[in-house]
């Protein structure tokens, strides 16, 4: 299959929500990534990608929904060369954001977790920004640039 | 996922394969710390062979059986991490803590040896 590289993808969005089960994780993951392969990524970039989304989605169920299930959802957009992906969840919140995003920081070391998803996301992605309240839900918009930009 | 593991002198050696993820982990690491049992936490290796994909999740399993491994005097090794899961080994620190060996009969050498 050949396409036109010279056309640039930029427009183009993806939505997919699923319940917080963890059989899901791979699901979001492949989706993802068969959506990003539009900018050509690298193995590499794929891999990061496929990373980052993982541990956003894997924290909306395990501490957004820790008391039970809710519904997770994604969105992907693309923008000249750049991919974005927001990861939502109406669970409990963060309330400490800044905290949370601290290096081997976890409110659930209990479960084996070693607090390094966010480290993680930050340096697989280029930027990573989180909105969140507490009692109402998290929302992790991360932003990573694929392709070179193309002169339109 | 599914893992594979057999004991060798001694030495517990697990093969997990596909993708390590939270679903994977949830389901995998209570049978290794069976096998972990019935073997008296002497010494484990993990091959990351035929380890697709990685996330936290699977660092949480390293640290996990590290820290049951050790608590028990016994050793922990890791052989053959591919390319893709490098870098997150590296920005983990993990590999502070555990020796990565690039074949699984160097991981079985390292934790006998002790
Ligand atoms: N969607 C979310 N809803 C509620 N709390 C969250 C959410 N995402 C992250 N957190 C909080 O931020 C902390 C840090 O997240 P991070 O992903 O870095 O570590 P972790 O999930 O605890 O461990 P790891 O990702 O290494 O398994 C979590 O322990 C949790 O308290
Ligand atoms: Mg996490």
């Amino acid at each position: 299959m050949d396409r036109d590289k010279s056309m640039p993808a930029a427009g183009n969005y993806m939505r997919l929500q699923f319940p917080s089960r963890s059989e899901n994780e791979s699901l979001a993951r492949v989706a993802v990534a068969a959506f990003a392969a539009q900018l050509d990524p690298t193995l590499e970039q794929l891999t990061e990608l496929k990373t980052a989304v993982s541990e956003a989605v894997t924290n909306a169920i395990i501490h957004g929904y820790e008391d039970g299930e809710g519904e997770v959802r994604i969105s992907c957009s693309l923008h000249e060369g750049a991919i974005e992906i927001v990861v939502e969840d109406d669970g409990r919140g963060i309330e400490d954001i800044d905290l949370a995003r601290q290096p081997m920081y976890t409110s659930r070391p209990d479960l084996e977790r070693s607090g390094m998803g966010l480290t993680i996301m930050e340096s697989f992605v280029d930027e990573l920004a989180i909105d969140s309240a507490p009692g109402r839900g998290t929302r992790v918009r991360m932003r990573k640039h694929i392709a070179p930009v193309m002169a339109q | 996922m599914a893992i594979e593991s057999s004991v060798l002198d001694g030495v517990l050696v697990v093969r997990m394969r596909g993708d390590l993820d939270h679903h994977a982990v949830e389901r995998i690491r209570d049978e290794i710390e069976r096998e972990l049992r019935a073997t008296g936490y002497r010494a484990l290796v993990l091959s990351f062979r035929d380890i697709d994909f990685m996330d936290s999740s699977g660092l949480g399993l390293i640290l996990g059986r590290y820290r049951s491994v050790t608590q028990h005097g016994g050793r922990l090794a890791l052989c053959e991490v591919g390319e893709p899961l490098r870098r997150l080994f590296e920005l983990s620190g993990i590999l502070k803590i555990v020796s990565v060996y690039e074949s699984e009969e160097a991981a079985i050498r390292a934790v006998k040896e002790a």
